[in-house]
């Protein structure tokens, strides 16, 4: 863009300021409060003035020690981490044989692998509940971990799809000739080279599994409770700041991973 | 003149006829992607162990794909491929025990050389301290020892190919196949790894396949040239042979530069033939079997085309008009009308005399009948199967 002067500058930067600002307050202004001695959902007087009584972590211990909440973190993990392996798994599969330009109707097949990712996910939740009840898969860890896994399936798909692009087919070639199985070639040469692909689109599962709340509304029982859907109903019938402080740890993990992914692509550009 | 004659002929010349073991065999292959297309056609060529053949032609004409069948990365829809006498249609590439050199190296980036190197070892469970004594000594052949630690992306693109031939070496194949190798160098590098290359082919003793179209490239380096064009197979001779005695048209003009006239036998007596042009009778030495009333091409090198100081020096000889005068410093390009041919290549060497020829004049040429060969027309050698 090109530099830009008087009015014209102001105006452009005050346009993006508030931009930045209307994306992220909304975000940062929970962490304060999750800090908050008083069971409400403003600052008060005394954290105005930055009394030392008027903050506390009081919320954070609550959290830590409620019984719902640990089981929802572990829930969180549990399913996060299976749908995780399963949806990385079968993505790179799916991605590597997409990669194939012989592979007949791979469009189609691309298109359908895809879907839960543009379908509303209530719509998928609400066929999800009918499909798994059917099955007994309602209600229980492992049908959550499957209706998560179809979800982040595709962001494996996509990132792996885009590493393959880069790849060298007369790589697997070279170690074919130079004597390599299949699957050694595969794990010597092809996996470390695609290896960037395949960590961010897995960090992208899990992130879809681990903020998804409608699927776990419609399919999770008082078992399967995760996270979001522990903050869900604390929104609803127990409004207290522990949510905020539960909120802020998550924010932090999300910051992690956000990381993670960009020094993930960072490797990847590098080696490329 | 029977292909007995042409044997004795070559050996004659001091080219011997190829002999030895065959250590590689293609038996009536056929190649085709798609069912339409031929990309190889009846395929017949033997290489012989410890032999530098190259498969020359220009892009699509199927030298790659017989390399690829060579190598296992195709399958031959007919035919058969034999190496050391076994049929190898059926076998995986990781258990033809091949070295290949790709066109782009496909070195491992995320290994270091030694790790490339080493990799062949490792598959075939070779133990450590004799794998690390091989990859030394392969390097040590490359002249790149001590680069063990190095990554490929650190490398020069000449370095890096000799990284690629050493790991085509390590594991120490009887044959070798090599894709354009050379493609991606510059043209001194590249005269240097050509020689390079060939120096390590005959220290080693293995047979090599090699694939360019670069027809220079195949001159300098190898035994024998196959030359393709359109899915089959010109000509199979040593160098001095493609370029003294091409057997057809195509040959004749993709393996140095080569004037070509059309015409029909009129009269054939032993190996000279008396061709009509249209436009001048030419003499002309038969190498085709062709017949009184045969279409032929006739193949005359630009370099044994003679300004005629004084008449009768020659049996074909032509007044013609000299059109454009190139001055190349050694040899000067004189392209003049004869014969029906307006871009008829004279080449005269750059030498005192020669005859201080100008545009627009009117020159004699001349040439001895045995420098102007008789050829079958490619329309026929082409063909449809």
């Amino acid at each position: 863009m090109s530099p830009r002067s008087g009015v014209g500058a102001y105006a452009h930067r005050a346009f993006c300021g508030a931009v930045f600002v209307f994306l992220i307050a909304p975000i940062l202004v929970i962490v304060p409060l999750s800090f908050n001695a008083e069971p409400y959902f403003t600052f008060t007087e005394g954290m105005l003035r930055l009394d030392a009584d008027a903050w506390s972590l009081r919320w954070y211990r609550s959290v830590a020690g409620d019984e719902q909440w640990l089981r929802a973190v572990v829930n969180s993990f549990v399913i996060g981490m299976g749908a995780t392996v399963l949806a990385t798994g079968l993505g790179v599969l799916a991605a590597l044989g997409l990669a194939d330009p012989r592979m007949p109707g791979r469009r189609l097949a691309m298109g359908i692998l895809i879907s839960p990712m543009v379908t509303p996910v209530i719509v998928s939740a609400a066929g999800m509940f009918f499909f798994y009840t059917s099955l007994g898969l309602a209600q229980t860890h492992a049908g959550l971990i499957l209706a998560h896994a179809a979800l982040g399936t595709p962001f494996v798909i996509i990132t792996v799809t885009a590493t393959l692009a880069g790849f060298d087919p007369n790589l697997t070639r070279a170690a074919a000739g130079l004597g390599a199985g299949e699957w050694t070639a595969f794990r010597r040469v092809q996996l470390p080279l695609i290896l960037p692909g395949v960590v961010s689109g897995a960090l992208f599962a899990f992130a879809t599994s681990f903020d998804e709340v409608v699927t776990v509304l419609f399919m999770g029982g008082v078992e399967q409770r995760t996270i979001p859907r522990q903050m869900w109903s604390g929104v609803r019938e127990q409004i207290s700041p522990a949510i905020l402080s539960v909120a802020t740890v998550l924010i932090v993990f999300a910051l992690f991973l956000m990381g993670t992914v960009e020094w993930l692509r960072r490797r990847g550009g590098r080696a490329a | 003149m029977t292909e007995a004659d042409r044997v004795a002929a070559r050996g004659a010349a001091g080219a011997g006829p190829p002999s030895g073991t065959p250590h590689v065999e293609f038996i009536g292959v056929d190649k085709t992607y798609d069912g339409v297309t031929q990309v190889v056609r009846d395929l017949e060529l033997t290489v012989y162990a410890g032999e530098f053949l190259t498969l020359l032609g220009p892009s699509g004409s199927g030298k790659t794909t017989c390399l690829m069948m060579l190598a296992g990365f195709e399958a031959p829809t007919a035919g058969q491929i034999r190496i050391a006498g076994q049929r190898v249609e059926d076998v995986p590439p990781r258990r033809r025990n091949i070295g290949m050199v790709f066109q782009n190296y496909a070195l491992f980036p995320h290994m270091t050389v030694g790790g490339n190197l080493a990799f062949p070892l490792e598959v075939r469970r070779i133990d450590r301290s004799s794998a690390e004594e091989r990859v030394r000594r392969a390097l040590a052949l490359v002249r790149l020892t001590g680069f063990e630690d190095r990554k490929p992306g650190e490398l020069s693109g000449g370095q890096q190919q000799r990284v690629a031939i050493a790991r085509a070496l390590v594991f120490e194949p009887s044959l070798v196949l090599m894709d354009e190798p050379l493609g991606a160098l510059d043209r001194r590098l590249r005269e240097e790894m050509q020689y390079e290359i060939r120096r390590i082919q005959r220290a080693l003793g293995v047979t090599v396949v090699y694939v360019t179209h670069d027809q220079q490239e195949a001159m300098a380096m190898s035994d024998r040239v196959a030359v393709f064009n359109r899915g089959r197979i010109q000509q199979v001779a040593p160098p001095e042979v493609l370029y003294e005695e091409p057997e057809r048209g195509f040959v004749a003009t993709f393996i140095g530069d080569n004037n070509l006239l059309h015409g029909r036998v009129v009269a054939a007596r032993d190996d000279i033939c008396t061709v009509d042009t249209g436009s001048g009778i030419v003499q002309a030495f038969l190498v085709a079997p062709r017949a009184v009333g045969d279409a032929v091409t006739l193949a005359i090198r630009p370099e044994r085309v003679a300004l005629a100081a004084e008449p009768g020096l020659y049996s074909n000889e032509f007044e013609a008009e000299v059109d454009d005068i190139a001055f190349l410093g050694d040899h000067l390009r004189v392209r003049v009308s004869v014969c029906g041919s307006s871009g008829f290549v004279v080449k005269i060497p750059n030498r005192v005399g020669h005859g201080g020829v100008l545009e627009d004049d009117r020159v004699r040429i001349g040439w001895t009948p045995l420098d102007c060969r008789a050829l079958a027309p490619d329309e026929e050698d082409g063909g449809s199967p």
